[in-house]
This record gives C-alpha cells, structure tokens and sequence, in this order.
C-alpha cells in the first residue's frame, strides 16, 4: 500500500511537470511565431496567418523547439533560410545600424542643446 | 550667428529626412527572395514516392552531377505550364531532377505523373512542407539548381520558361 501511495505521487508530481513544461513550450512557441513574418502575406505574422507556408513554419517552429533549439537557434535557421527579413525585430548589423544607433544620436544631440541652453540661462 | 547654425541644422536634417524617405518609397516592401545566393543543401530525410521507404538526402545527391530540385504539387496550375520544360530537361544526361511533391493528395500525385509524364530520376513525399522549408522555399512551383559540390547555386521562384531552360543548359555545359 505504501509502495502504491509513493508510486501515485511521483506520478502525479512528473505529470504536472510535464503539463507545465508543455505551457512553456507554447508561451516560448507562440512569442517565436509572433516574431515571424508570414512571407506571402501582407504584414501578418505567421501566428496571425493560416497559409499553407505559416502552417508548415509553425511546424518547423514545434520542432525545433522539441529538439532543445534555444529562440534564437530558431531565428538564426530561418534567417539562414530566408534572410533577415524573415524576422520582424531586425537585428544589428551593417544594414540596420543607422535604424538602432539614430534614435541614440538624436536623443544625445537633443540633450546637448538642452543642456547648452541651460547652462546659457544660468 | 545662433540663427545661422540653427538653419543650418534644419536643412541637413530636412535634407536626411528626405533621403531617407526617398529610398523607403523606392524600396519594395514585400519578400524578394535572394536567387543567386549559394547555400548549402540541408541535410534531411525524406519518404520516397515510389518506395514507400525513407531516403537520406546523401544518398539523394550521391553522383557527381548537378541536380535540379523541383518542388512541384497536383494542385499547382503553374506546374503543369513548366512541365514539359521538366520533361525537356530530364532528356539531358548531366542532371538529374528530383521532385518535392508538396502538400499534395498521393492518388492525385500519380494521376498527374502518369498524365504528363515523369521527369524525375527520384520524387519526395514533403506532406506537411516542412521540406520545403528546409530549402527555403516559400510556395509552388520553386526549382533548385546544385552543382557538383552540392551547393545550391541559383533558384528560381514561379515556373520556369524557355529562358530558364537555357540558362540551366548553359551553366551544366
């Protein structure tokens, strides 16, 4: 009886954990989706959309994501596969650094001449 | 003096706006795929369409040719206009075609091969088109041109025309 009671609990224990690994899997699948452009849609994501090319992504997404990939494993092989466009969020490189680095310049020079007249009040 | 910066600051500033804005109504916002970059084939395992048995992609590309990859479905009007530009290919000893029959019913696959004919030395079952994707491919009809250090060296999204045909036969020669 003992045996059956330790037995029911670990069972009853591992299968909550493997409930909860499967929600974070679907929070973790879901974000992934929600990052990936539907490439033959018009500005939808390939979670909003249900072409026959964001059924097969979401496929390859689930997948990848039971193999152990990590988010960006997953980004990484479908930018090696489509290009960076693929991906909503754009990453830094030598063709995004102007969109990442001219809000930074901006708001430097903006406070600068803040700053300068500031100190021209004073 | 002040004034003068100040005006010169606006137009540079204006004048980089425009630019920007410029080039971003010149640029096109939807996917163009990238046809003359070489890549690697992925590595995968497929089902054979005749075989019923699971093939790996090494012993697909086994031979020291080039090969062209069709992604091809029964469904697919444009495949039927490029198929006897297939057929025309298959005729020619240097490559070797094989077919990616995507997201397509088994039964309306054969009708279609046994209909038009088959050019393909091997045809792989993609049933969920993740296949598909493995070669970067987005839709039907989508040919891979390989080469013999089984890279892929051109792709060509659509069906294919009388001008592919011969940029195909110029690039084996």
């Amino acid at each position: 009886m003992k045996i059956l009671k330790i037995f029911i609990i670990l069972f009853l224990v591992t299968s909550f954990s493997e409930i909860k690994s499967d929600e974070a899997n679907d929070v973790l699948k879901n974000k992934i989706l929600k990052n990936i452009r539907c490439l033959i849609c018009q500005g939808q994501s390939v979670y909003d959309s249900e072409s026959e090319f964001a059924s097969s992504i979401k496929l390859i997404v689930n997948r990848k994501i039971n193999e152990g990939l990590k988010e960006k494993q997953i980004y990484q092989f479908l930018r090696e596969k489509y290009g960076d466009w693929v991906i909503f969020d754009p990453q830094l490189n030598q063709n995004t650094y102007v969109l990442w680095l001219l809000p930074l310049l901006l708001f430097l020079f903006g406070g600068a001449i803040i700053y300068r007249s500031l100190i021209n009040k004073k | 003096m002040k004034n003068k910066f100040s005006l010169f600051f606006i137009v540079i500033f204006l004048s980089f706006c425009f630019v920007i804005f410029y080039k971003g109504l010149n640029t096109q916002n939807n996917y163009t795929p990238k046809v003359n970059e070489k890549k690697n084939i992925p590595t995968f395992k497929a089902k054979d369409f005749n075989s019923d048995s699971y093939i790996n992609s090494d012993e697909i590309f086994e031979e020291n040719i080039f090969y062209i990859v069709n992604i091809w479905a029964s469904w697919c009007v444009p495949c039927r206009t490029e198929h006897p530009l297939l057929m025309q290919l298959s005729k020619n000893q240097s490559i070797k075609l094989i077919g990616l029959n995507y997201r397509d019913n088994f039964i309306n696959a054969k009708k279609f091969i046994d209909n038009f004919g088959n050019p393909y030395s091997r045809i792989l079952i993609d049933k969920d088109g993740t296949l598909g994707v493995e070669f970067g491919a987005y839709g039907v009809p989508e040919t891979f041109l390989i080469d013999k250090n089984k890279d892929i060296i051109k792709k060509f999204v659509g069906p294919i025309n009388q001008e592919t045909v011969s940029e195909i036969e110029l690039i084996i020669k």
